[in-house]
């Protein structure tokens, strides 16, 4: 099996995340790492950059890690999440501006046909084009 | 203005209590325009950043700040957790480059600012920290040596606040409400009043 881009979703709340992980694999199958990750650090509402840090870690793949998020702190805290990676690992993780669920499915069924991270993100980032 | 261990340590004390005391008033601002979370979050942070307080202390300067700023990052859980972080990570960085204080002060401080514009993508007059943390660095700038700095830091962090209120917001969860975010204090702005007015009392009560 060839690599491909690994999938993380990070949402605000857990239940998203997860539901929207189920669709990734109903829909696109099990061949793309797929992890999530919701909650603040307490298990209420919010985002969690150690969590982000291990869902990145989960998905790793060679081709490198597409981040999609829900709303501005998962966005933020993905962000800080990537930065606090090894240098070797940051320049292979992409924070996408898509809608999360749409984005996380053609992101996943773009990867799931071997493409390269950049195009993984361009596709999940036509969802927000005008 | 020296900054002992001990000084540095009763500081950091005095900003965390005030700010895990003001989570109701900064929860009842955030249900206001963002998504009420901030007081909470903000308590959190910074209830993670008592309990480590000795090994804070502990470490030098440089040190200490970017062990403060990487707590907040890693417990806060909403945005305010990385722009706080990147505040005191930027100004920890700027200690462990060439930076010194007292005389480099606002250099220190404006480092931990810029580190929070580059994070946010945010400048002054977006209605977020960011319209308390640009005037202070001003005062730090303008009013360096003076023997009234810690007033008119004061003064300045507590007028900066109230500027807010008339401001629209265009980042950040309150940018959805567009015009209705009109009429209310940011709460992100009303955190950094309370931190800044935190350090200058306990700096006031040093002296």
């Amino acid at each position: 099996m060839t690599d491909t881009v690994g999938i993380v979703i990070v949402s605000h709340s857990k239940d998203i995340a997860k539901g929207t992980a189920d669709m990734v694999r109903q829909m696109v199958g099990s061949e793309v790492k797929v992890a999530f990750c919701g909650g603040n650090p307490d298990g209420g509402l919010g985002t969690s950059v150690s969590l982000i840090i291990d869902a990145i870690n989960d998905a790793w793949s060679a081709k490198g890690v597409a981040i999609l998020v829900d709303l501005g702190g998962a966005e933020t805290n993905s962000e800080m999440a990537v930065e606090m990676l090894e240098p070797a690992r940051r320049e292979l993780v992409v924070v996408c501006n898509a809608p999360i669920v749409e984005g996380a499915v053609m992101a996943a069924t773009e990867a799931a046909g071997g493409s390269s991270l950049a195009q993984v993100k361009a596709v999940a980032e036509e969802l927000s084009a005008d | 203005m020296s900054l002992q261990p001990e000084t540095f340590k009763s500081l950091v004390k005095m900003a965390a209590e005030q700010v895990i005391a003001s989570a109701p008033e900064l929860t009842t601002l955030d249900q206001a325009i963002g998504d009420g979370d901030h007081g909470t979050n903000m308590k959190r942070g910074f209830e993670a950043v008592l309990g480590k307080l000795d090994a804070i202390s502990a470490q030098p300067l440089d040190e200490g700040l970017k062990m403060i700023g990487k707590t907040l990052v890693m417990t806060v859980g909403g945005a305010s957790g990385p722009l706080y972080g990147s505040f005191f990570l930027g100004a920890g960085e700027a200690l462990s480059q060439d930076k010194h204080l007292p005389d480099d002060l606002a250099d220190v401080f404006g480092s931990g600012v810029n580190a929070v514009s580059a994070r946010g993508r945010s400048q002054a007059g977006e209605k977020t920290m960011l319209d308390v943390l640009v005037p202070v660095l001003e005062t730090l700038r303008t009013a360096a040596g003076q023997p009234d700095l810690i007033a008119r830091v004061r003064a300045t962090a507590a007028e900066a606040v109230e500027r807010t209120a008339p401001m629209q917001a265009t980042k950040g969860r309150a940018s959805f409400l567009g015009p209705r975010s009109v009429g209310h204090v940011d709460p992100g702005a009303r955190s950094s009043c309370i931190l800044v007015q935190a350090v200058c009392a306990s700096l006031e009560g040093q002296q």
